[in-house]
């Protein structure tokens, strides 16, 4: 393949979005169309997400200077492993969202650019996976806060617009101190390309104040991938929004935080410093636990799941804290693992509110005699999400517990396998209340439900059960899964690679 | 004049926390934006002042004389800006449709989604 081609094939996952996002506005009254061209767009952004992905596995660590300016002045977009697994996996997303979302959302909210936004927000995504430039950063962040604004309040329930407006608030305080940090990181070192801060901020004599920076960016990645104590606004907002909008968020934006904190905390600041090393630990602790706590006290089938995105996000910052290349691999698998997991449970907690009404554990039950299938897909994420074997779930939980053994973490281990046992404590209430207790009575929903017809409950199954088999997939390959990451691992533990990539383009 | 930017910066960096924690709406917003502000006037302040030396290349020059002022910061906080506006600006239409649901200014009462239900 040509310079071109492959210059090309990383611009993509950003371009292809905003095309059909602009292609969608033009066809804003024919909803039928635009729910096409988002399938369409789906497919595609997946299919260059593969070749983008075999690219990179082949021909290593790709740059693009763009506009064509010299690197360490111009943006520059840069594909290495993480970034082209980050794209798979929005990709994936993308896909699935695309079929689920034609089925569960409400039509108002369609006609409400839901489409359209859906596209920005997937470019805001890829655009921070593949950006390597702070302030670049910013933007694709802002690009990708904005539509996810936008989605979250759309159908503008009371609860919506009471969660987007903790959502909107923190995540703005965020952007803040994120905009602050890279100013101060630019007036330290006089660049803000991230390979060449990497080499740069190693130079700079004031180290407090380099840490001080460290720990902006640590607050800042840390509220918007929702760690201890700054979680409280995800609780309090995703289980509002049309659950279609509801998967995607759980799986890839807060895993867009925990990227951005693997990329700086490996690249741009010492891994070696103890301090950092220690702080984002004893944060990981913490947010496992009171993530968990969390979902152990709700009765919600959707709160329960976002109170355990912000456990199992304690379990990928525990991996960078860990801060060796075995840790980082593990970490790497968690973060895929988890973001197709959690999205497959989100879009079941969809189809069982589609069957029952309601995702109110109280008022459900029943479940297994009446639906068997829906029992099973539940049950596989279940299982995988609490680390049961031989799922990908366990060996993601393994893989990370030994990674702390072999650096005699022993406490933060401990605390792990502790939360691995609540979390499978909180999924059996789900299965209990939801699945096998006696069913009260039967519903008017439900009665409605009988009435839909037979290839509109397949489109309501098919993503789920697609999702299902990509997990299967991934326990089956788990090993050839692994020994990626494990390359990936060892790419961001030495990021000289990175560095040579970026600043050898031209 | 650096000294006196700091010091604003400062004022809007604590003005911007305090409006943040306080239970009001209005003052949440205005929090925001103090805060939209501080960042960029820290941005400026810290990409250093060079007074009366725009980054401009002067006439027949190839390359820009010192003392020329930084052209990055300011690059930096006119996107800043310009994302910054239409962030608030959103920010406010929620906060208003908010208030219209809710009927109320209080944050205190946006408790419907921490209820365990």
């Amino acid at each position: 393949m040509t310079t071109f081609d492959i210059e090309l094939l990383v611009l993509l996952p950003i371009l292809l979005p905003l095309a059909f996002a602009i292609l969608m506005l033009f066809a804003w009254k024919n909803l039928q169309f635009q729910r096409i061209l988002n399938v369409v767009a789906g497919s595609t952004s997946f299919i260059v997400a593969i070749i983008l992905f075999s690219t990179i596995y082949v021909n290593g660590i790709q740059v693009v200077a763009v506009g064509g300016w010299k690197v360490p002045y111009g943006i520059v977009l840069v594909a290495d492993n993480f970034s082209a697994i980050m794209i798979l996996m929005s990709g994936l997303m993308g896909f699935a969202v695309a079929f689920y979302s034609i089925v569960t959302v409400d039509t108002k909210n369609e006609q409400h650019f839901y489409y359209p936004l859906l596209q920005i927000l997937l470019m805001g995504v890829n655009g921070a996976f593949l950006t390597g430039d702070m302030f670049n950063l910013y933007v694709w962040f802002e690009v990708m806060l904005i539509s996810s604004f936008v989605l979250l309040a759309l159908g503008g329930k009371q609860e919506q617009l009471e969660g987007a407006v903790k959502y909107v608030t923190l995540n703005l305080v965020s952007s803040m101190i994120f905009l602050s940090a890279v100013g101060i990181l630019y007036g330290l070192t006089g660049t803000l390309n991230m390979a060449d801060l990497a080499v740069k901020v190693q130079l700079v004599e004031n180290e407090g104040l380099v840490t001080v920076v460290a720990m902006m960016f640590l607050v800042s990645f840390g509220i918007k991938s929702a760690v201890f104590p700054l979680f409280s606004w995800l609780p309090a907002s995703y289980h509002t929004p049309p659950v279609a909008v509801s998967a995607l968020f759980a799986g890839l934006l807060t895993k867009v935080g925990v990227y951005t904190m693997y990329r700086v905390f490996t690249l741009i600041f010492d891994i070696n410093n103890e301090f950092i090393g220690t702080v984002i630990l004893i944060i990981a602790g913490f947010t496992m636990v009171t993530g968990v706590l969390g979902a152990a006290a709700q009765n919600d089938f959707r709160r329960i799941l976002s109170f355990h995105i912000v456990s199992q996000v304690g379990y990928m910052v525990m991996a960078l804290g860990l801060m060796t290349a075995f840790s980082f691999a593990a970490g790497i698998f968690y973060i895929v693992y988890h973001i197709i997991t959690k999205t497959n449970l989100f879009f079941i907690s969809g189809i069982v509110e589609r069957i029952k009404g309601t995702y109110n554990l109280d008022t459900l039950g029943g479940l297994f005699k009446k639906y068997p299938s829906v029992s099973l897909l539940f049950l596989i994420s279940a299982f995988t999400l609490s680390g049961i074997p031989p799922f990908a779930g366990f060996w993601a939980k393994y893989t990370v517990a030994l990674a702390g053994f072999r650096i005699e973490q022993y406490l933060i281990v401990g605390v792990s396998l502790f939360v691995g046992l609540l979390t499978l404590y909180s999924m059996t209430k789900i299965w209990n209340f939801a699945f096998w207790q006696d069913e009260k009575q039967e519903s008017e929903v439900e009665r409605e439900f009988y009435k839909i017809p037979i290839n509109r409950k397949y489109m309501l199954y098919s993503p789920s059960i697609f999702m299902t088999v990509v997990i299967l997939l991934l326990s089956l390959f788990a090993g050839s899964a692994f020994d990626f990451a494990v390359l990936t691992g060892e790419q961001l533990a030495n990021p000289q690679h990175y560095i040579n990539a970026v600043l050898g383009v031209r | 004049m650096t000294l006196l930017l700091a010091i604003v910066t400062g004022i809007l960096f604590t003005a911007g926390f305090y409006l943040l924690l306080r239970r009001s709406l209005v003052k949440v917003i205005f929090g925001l934006m103090f805060l939209g502000h501080a960042a960029n006037l820290l941005i400026f302040n810290i990409g250093r002042l060079t007074k009366g030396a725009p980054a401009f290349i002067l006439e027949g020059n190839q390359t820009a004389v010192e003392p020329y002022a930084e052209p990055i910061p300011q690059a930096l906080i006119l996107t800043a800006i310009v994302i910054g506006f239409g962030v608030q600006a959103f920010a406010i239409v929620l906060f208003k449709k908010a208030y219209q649901m809710i009927g109320s200014d209080d944050i205190n009462s946006l408790k419907s989604t921490d209820r365990i239900a």
